[in-house]
């Protein structure tokens, strides 16, 4: 193998293009480079797709080009005498082995090959394995699907309408599209102060129809699989990109009844998850079932557009919001109905108890009298959806919902946005907080970090800038409108307390392990996932500040089932409130280990020792004191312990979360709108966020400046919507846009910092705030614009002709095919 | 899986074997200039040519070049040569303006000019920029070239004049004097295709329009072209009244169909927008004033 030589490397010795300063590395906490950064940059990476085994075979999906069809024939025998071709796996074959259906997250079931209808367009017919992925595409054209065209159900709200093709004719007693219905909140209290408002002379009550289209996580790397099994030792290895690699490993057992202790998950290197790679999808198991049939590895890949097309999409929420509130802008209560697209299978991933995931939430930061939600979930001839988009759960959905109509409010009231808001949020003597739907918000001073955040944007001078444009635009001058929105948000994230919180049966709690070697190095194995959210990092810098290490010195092991202990993975926002907790933990432990080591080092009690700057120390003696790395060599030594002490340093732990983490931020968009055109650009972006105490500073901005993009995508450009035929119009990258960096300002962001009280390290979940507070900022200041037409609302994706069709007052419907 | 069919590879040395080698593969052999519409192509499977013919290497189709009263510009010369150009600069603003808002970097770095022209999307730009500006291209078969103006070029979606076994070897470019062009794109994201676009080229004798050439892409006008504006246009004072009035003819004559970038109406309204403004921002250039 060739060394890399570092100096030939453009930028590599030019501190002048470094992102950020060099870091020193910290003992513990602050800003360092990512360690695992050094592989990605340096194409060492090992992502699902670059593993190669001896032998291995390639797998390619037929999909379905229909969106609802009955298939009445499918004649494999053309692909099968393709020289190259190993098997067709079809949905006959899998019936023939059980498994032609699979259980999704949310206990549903989700067709593996179709066998009696398709109920998507790209939905899994057949699987082809041959020698390599070329020979396995020209195979596809040869395998020969005979349909029977069904009407489609596209439109949502027309799901439930009587006459209506029923998607799920497979499941006994399935009569129409309907899924679930749950509600959250005292209805009759709701009821009881919206007909206050309604019939007080100082009240009133706003509404608004309000859509969080279907989005895609669109992760840089698609979703694949390399199936092992080994037809001597019966142990079946699955490469796979997965957020969740022990859940995985526990559900392949059960659906598939192949042992668990011969099941090893591995999921290396994860090029972006954002919800995506949470689920269990068709190819996956069609992997394994051809490489059980075949007696090889088989790797599956999806392209772009199998990936955009046919795995989880996200949101698709259509929500009618209604806000009791007194003229003075004192809100009162929120009443929600929701309808929520969840396509032809409902996959959606969150805790089971939670239908609608933790949509509960959306009082958002406000001290409410009452609130109540329904939500509906109805079956539509689209890939099934409702998956996490770095979402936390349907949070996204609830902070939309209620940063929107906070602004409606405040246009119908003609209040500006900030003092509504300011009025309207909880103060910080109210935590812990119990919410009108029942959550337990843990900590934050949020009309501080709502003052940080205006003052940071200059938010007088902006309004004085707008009012200025409007007058020159009534003027008739052509100036682009300037918008200015905000958006306070507040999420509940790091599922859960195994009380309440598990998926599929699975508790949410997380477990950790620390082995201390004899030099004192530590290695960390957690069960949480990386997809890019630094947790190489992050994590060795909870163990080194709790054992008085360099992060450099703790190797953080994830991803393999094999080499980690058990839990749920990443995702919601989980890792750090859960498994960073599980390793604060199980460092103390290690650190009440090595007291007890110490103690007999220094010949004292372990009472009399005090840990100080890292060290243990006799109390009141400062010479006296062993290091980490002093006590572990002991540990491992021939040194006499106390009786039960079995020496070795290593612990193990797991975490069951007391009560979610509540981190929260107030943004501070700015816009201008092109009227002639509708086109948009963001001017400013402002960020404070606080989620708590931060651990590396650097990484916490990086997740949040991620985020921030993902909101300008959604808010102005991601969407998928289908026609009336049931095709997928957002099927490739130059339908579905993700933003550039041109689309993107120079993010501004800022902080406070409210510990979390529930959480061994008082940090809180940031993987996706800014995900979930940008849309409704962004949003609010495009409609803000846009207040010289008389706009009050408009759907995302504000796209130039969304906007400009929002001017004319025919908003456009953006989860159909524009006619 | 995004993986192309099976197909042949010949790299041509000459304008002459390249044709020569097109005969050879039959008529389902196609030249690969920048690759980057037809390779997108092949992985979908859109296209299965059964060979390509690799013209890269042809420096007789580079370089952007005046002689006598016209530019030349080889049908190889990659668009990010046209924008870093000063002789496209000088002469033909409306070409940089379009070159700016064509795909992304990397894109550039590889698109042609012949490609693009050749590729004929209905919603290319540089065929409705080399149409306002009323340029001309050669194409060479075995039997011989043959120069045919842009405006005759187009033959409908992705159909053009070029036959089988025929190349587009360069795009001619008349400079005027007193002239001024401009192009401007409304698109959803920075690389995106364009919603609508539209060129305008002015020639102004005082403050009266002598000629005018009028480009419009994705909104399903004939040869990218807005003739009625022009010719409404044409002799008339450069005034905004003028323009406007211009750019409504223009706005009703072309007829775009609804998708995801917009309905009708929102796309009508944006050729009037648009015409409106490369028609001032041209005039302006013409005088000298940007
Ligand atoms: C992401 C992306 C975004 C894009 N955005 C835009 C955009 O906004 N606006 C825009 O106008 N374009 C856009 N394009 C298209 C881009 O400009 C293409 O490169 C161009 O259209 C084709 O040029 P090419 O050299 O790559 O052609 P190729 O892909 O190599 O060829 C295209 C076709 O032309 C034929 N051909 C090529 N050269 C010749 C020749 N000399 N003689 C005869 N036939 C020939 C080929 O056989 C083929 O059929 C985009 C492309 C991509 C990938």
């Amino acid at each position: 193998m060739t060394s890399i030589d570092d100096s030939r490397i453009p930028g590599v010795q030019d501190p002048a293009v470094q992102i950020h300063a060099e870091a020193e590395t910290p003992r513990g906490y602050g800003s360092m480079k990512r360690k695992e950064d050094a592989r990605f940059v340096r194409g060492r990476g090992r992502y699902v797709d670059d593993v190669v085994l001896p032998g291995m075979l390639h797998g390619a999906v037929l999909r379905s080009p229909l969106a609802h069809a009955r298939i009445t024939a499918v004649d494999t025998s053309a692909a099968e005498a393709h020289p190259k071709v190993h098997a067709v796996i079809t949905g006959e074959t899998l019936a023939g082995l059980g498994l032609a259906w699979m259980p999704t997250l949310s206990n549903d079931t989700q067709a593996v090959l179709a066998t009696d209808k398709v109920r998507f367009q790209g939905q899994e017919v057949a699987f082809v394995v041959a020698d390599d992925k070329y020979a396995a595409r020209d195979a596809l054209d040869l395998i020969d699907v005979q349909y029977e065209p069904l009407d489609p159900v596209i439109d949502a709200r027309r799901a439930l309408e009587a006459g209506t093709p029923v998607v799920r004719d497979d499941k006994d007693g399935q009569a129409d599209n309907h899924i679930f219905d749950w509600e959250s909140g005292d209805s009759a209290a709701t009821d009881r102060v919206f007909a206050e408002a309604e019939a007080a002379p100082d009240q009133r009550v706003v509404t608004a129809d309000i859509l969080y289209p279907r989005v895609h996580p669109a992760p840089l790397e698609t979703c694949g699989a390399i199936a092992d099994m080994d037809p001597v030792t019966g142990k079946l290895t699955l490469w796979t990109t997965t957020q969740a690699p022990h859940a995985h490993r526990t559900l392949y057992a059960l659906v598939a009844g192949l042992p668990e202790h011969k099941i090893r998950v591995v999921s290396p290197d994860i090029g972006g998850g954002f919800g995506n790679k949470v689920g269990i999808y068709p190819g996956y198991v069609c992997a394994i079932v051809a490489s059980i049939v075949t007696g090889k590895p088989v790797k599956w890949m999806e392209d772009r557009s199998e990936n955009l097309m046919s795995t989880s999409f996200a949101r698709d929420y259509h929500m009618r919001g209604e806000v009791a509130v007194t003229d003075e802008g004192t809100i009162r209560a929120v009443r929600v109905d929701v309808l929520a697209d969840h396509g032809a299978f409902n996959a959606t991933a969150q805790p089971t108890k939670f239908p609608a995931g933790f949509f509960g939430v959306f009082t958002g930061s406000y001290d409410l009298e009452a609130a109540h939600c329904a939500v509906t979930g109805v079956y539509t001839n689209k890939a099934s959806g409702g998956v996490a988009y770095a979402c936390s759960f349907r949070i996204t959905e609830a902070v939309y919902l209620v940063e929107r109509m906070v602004d409606v409010v405040a246009h119908d009231l003609g209040m500006d946005p900030a003092e509504l808001r300011m009025r309207n949020l909880l103060r910080p003597d109210q935590f812990p907080y119990r919410s009108a739907t029942g959550w337990e918000y843990d900590s934050g001073d949020y009309p501080h970090t709502l003052q940080v955040a205006l003052e940071k944007a200059g938010y007088e001078a902006l309004r004085a800038e707008q009012a200025d444009r409007r007058r020159r635009h009534e003027a008739g001058e052509r100036v682009r409108l300037m918008g200015i929105g905000l958006s306070f948000f507040t999420e509940a994230v790091g599922a859960g307390p195994r009380r309440s919180m598990d998926i599929l049966g699975l508790g949410m709690a997380d477990g950790a392990d620390l082995r201390v070697h004899p030099t004192g190095k530590a290695v960390l194995g957690i069960s949480a996932q990386s997809q890019g959210q630094g947790h190489e990092t992050t994590f060795a810098q909870i163990v080194a500040q709790e054992l008085g290490i360099s992060p450099d010195d703790v190797e953080v092991v994830h991803g393999d089932t094999d080499l980690t202990p058990f839990g749920l993975g990443t995702y919601g926002s989980r890792s750090t409130p859960v498994s960073g907790a599980a390793t604060a933990v199980v460092a103390r432990k290690v650190r009440e280990r090595a007291r007890i080591v110490a103690a007999t080092m220094l010949e004292v009690a372990p009472e009399d020792l005090e840990w100080h700057d890292g060290r243990w120390q006799v109390a009141g003696d400062p010479e006296a004191s062993r290091s980490m790395a002093e006590i572990a060599m002991a540990a491992h030594s021939n040194l006499e312990l106390p009786e039960g002490v079995e020496g070795h340093l290593d612990a193990t732990c797991v975490y069951n979360p007391p009560n979610l983490t509540y981190p929260c931020g107030a943004y501070v968009c700015v816009v201008d709108v092109d009227p002639g055109t509708g086109a948009v650009d963001v001017r400013r972006f402002v960020a404070v966020d606080d989620c708590g105490v931060r651990i590396n500073p650097m990484i916490v901005e990086g997740q949040i400046h991620g985020g921030l993009a993902d909101g300008v995508g959604m808010a102005l450009m991601q969407g998928i919507a289908f026609d009336l035929d049931g095709n997928c119009l957002g099927g490739s990258m130059m339908d579905y846009l993700l933003p550039t960096s041109l689309e993107c300002p120079s993010w501004e962001l800022g902080e406070t910092v409210t510990p979390s009280p529930h959480h061994p390290i008082g940090a809180k979940g940031i993987g996706e705030s800014a995900t979930v507070g940008s849309p409704p900022a962004i949003v609010n200041a495009v409609i803000d614009a846009l207040a010289p037409y008389g706009v009050r609302h408009a759907d995302m994706p504000l796209t130039p002709a969304a906007v400009w069709c929002a001017a004319q007052g025919r908003p456009l419907r953006t989860d159909l095919a524009i006619t | 899986m995004q993986v192309p069919a099976q197909f042949a590879y010949a790299k041509a040395g000459s304008v002459d074997e390249a044709i020569a080698l097109l005969r050879r593969h039959g008529p389902d052999a196609l030249v690969v200039a920048g690759g980057h519409s037809l390779i997108p192509m092949m992985k979908l499977r859109l296209a299965e040519p059964t060979a390509l013919i690799d013209i890269n290497g042809l420096s007789e189709l580079t370089g952007v070049a005046v002689q006598g009263d016209e530019v030349r510009l080889g049908a190889m010369v990659r668009h990010g040569e046209v924008l870093d150009s000063p002789v496209v600069r000088e002469h033909f603003p409306i070409l940089a303006d379009a070159e700016r808002l064509i795909a992304d970097p990397i894109v550039r770095n590889r698109g042609t000019v012949g490609g693009s022209l050749c590729q004929a999307d209905p919603s290319e730009d540089l065929s409705a920029a080399f149409s306002a500006l009323r340029a001309s291209v050669v194409i060479r078969s075995a039997d011989g070239e043959r120069v045919v103006p842009v405006r005759e070029f187009h033959h409908g979606p992705y159909e053009t004049a070029v036959a089988h076994g025929e190349l587009l070897l360069e795009v001619r470019v008349p400079i005027r004097a007193a002239t001024g062009s401009a192009y401007q794109k409304i698109e959803r994201r920075a690389g995106d295709w364009a919603v609508a676009s539209a060129g305008a080229v002015v020639t102004l004798d005082g403050d009266t329009v002598v000629d005018v050439g009028i480009g419009l892409t994705a909104v399903g006008a004939p040869h990218f072209v807005a003739p009625e504006a022009e010719d409404a246009l044409r002799g008339g004072p450069a005034t905004d009244d003028a323009f406007a009035a211009a750019a409504r003819v223009a706005a009703e004559h072309c007829s775009p169909s609804a998708d995801q970038r917009g309905p009708v109406d929102y796309k009508r309204h944006l050729v009037g927008e648009l015409v409106t403004r490369t028609l001032q921002r041209a005039t302006a250039r013409a005088r000298g004033e940007a």
